[in-house]
């Protein structure tokens, strides 16, 4: 398993990597002379292309800061085994439920 | 004269002070026999060929995990400076400078760092030809003599006690690379469980410390690689 979480790690980072800088680029493009929420939302709403990039965005944060969070836990806490692995897919789904909640916020508004 | 602190006792002890004469090309495993011959034949340390060969002479000289052997005191010590002599850190202390190696080899097992022939015998001999690309990645680590200092320098191995290790992951690599061995499934499982390959932070402190000038680091890159192979390709 550790060998695919490995894998599964290296992959979101990728897409992270690129996902971090589009957002990033995009934050510096649009707030060009002052931003308003109502602008946001005029962007965003019904916008599928912003969902899309948004869900794979959140999808990949999901998948990858549990397994590095897996790996402090088990080195500072000693904490390893199902009840850790668990309590991290828990995490995973907490994190995308709170991802996904303010990307349809947004898209729905 | 040398001034020298050398570790006495097991876990728990206190460093000793001694004071032998500096003398031309002296190496820091003269030093400590010349103190065990000459001044305190209580003192336990461990050497057998004093040609950097056998691995068994490792300490830490200053700070720094070090073969003795081959270890000059002018390279080890500024000339107003003193020596400090420990064990081996990572391995339990059985007295004095000698460590238990035995955590270490066993590391060395659950990694499957031994050849595993499989049951049929082969109709005739292997050729491997010295220029593939898995003989000279075995030859890169192949010259390990099993000393501990990697062992010893690794942060990892300090902080998990359950990790494998430099000196364990290099040798499995070394078989990972060799095209007779028949256990490369159970090898990349071993290596790749809980405190594997995967755990490794990339420090690079055996590389550094590795009086042979192997690269562990690369050699557990190589086993993440591996089991990134057999995990995807398992899913085929």
């Amino acid at each position: 398993m550790t060998a695919s979480l490995f894998l599964l790690q290296r992959a979101s980072a990728a897409v992270l990597a690129l996902a971090v800088a589009v957002h990033l680029a995009t934050i510096v493009y649009a707030v060009r002379g002052g931003l308003t929420a109502g602008e946001i939302l005029a962007r965003t709403e019904g916008n599928t292309t912003y969902l899309a990039f948004y869900v794979v965005f959140v999808a990949a944060v999901a998948v990858h800061a549990p397994i590095g969070l897996r790996n402090i836990l088990r080195e500072w806490l000693r904490w390893k085994g199902r009840a850790c692995d668990a309590a991290l897919v828990v995490f995973a789904l907490a994190l995308f439920a709170l991802g996904a909640r303010a990307v349809f916020a947004l898209y729905l508004a | 004269m040398l001034h020298v602190k050398v570790w006495r006792g097991g876990e728990t002890g206190r460093f000793q002070p001694f004071a032998v004469p500096r003398r031309p090309n002296q190496t820091v495993l003269d030093v400590v026999t010349e103190i065990q011959r000459e001044q305190d034949p209580t003192l336990s340390y461990r050497f057998a060929c004093r040609v950097g060969m056998c691995g068994s002479c490792a300490m830490v000289v200053n700070g720094r995990p070090r073969w003795t052997c081959r270890t000059r005191v002018a390279d080890a010590v500024a000339s107003d400076s003193a020596l400090q002599l420990e064990p081996l850190r990572n391995l339990k202390v059985v007295k004095d400078l000698a460590v238990d190696m035995a955590s270490l080899f066993d590391k060395w097992e659950a990694a499957r760092g031994f050849f595993e022939p499989g049951d049929a015998i082969p109709d005739d001999f292997a050729s491997v030809k010295p220029e593939s690309d898995e003989r000279q990645a075995a030859d890169e680590g192949i010259e390990c003599i099993g000393c501990g200092i990697c062992h010893s320098a690794c942060d990892v191995v300090a902080w998990d006690a359950d990790y494998l290790g430099p000196a364990a992951l290099n040798r499995a690599w070394t078989l990972v690379n060799d095209v007779r061995d028949r256990g490369q499934a159970e090898r990349l499982d071993a290596v790749s469980a809980g405190s594997g390959c995967h755990a490794c932070h990339t420090h690079m402190s055996c590389t550094t410390y590795c009086p042979k000038a192997i690269a562990p680091t690369y050699s557990i890159a190589g086993l993440k690689r591996a089991a990134a192979k057999r995990a995807l390709l398992r899913r085929r």
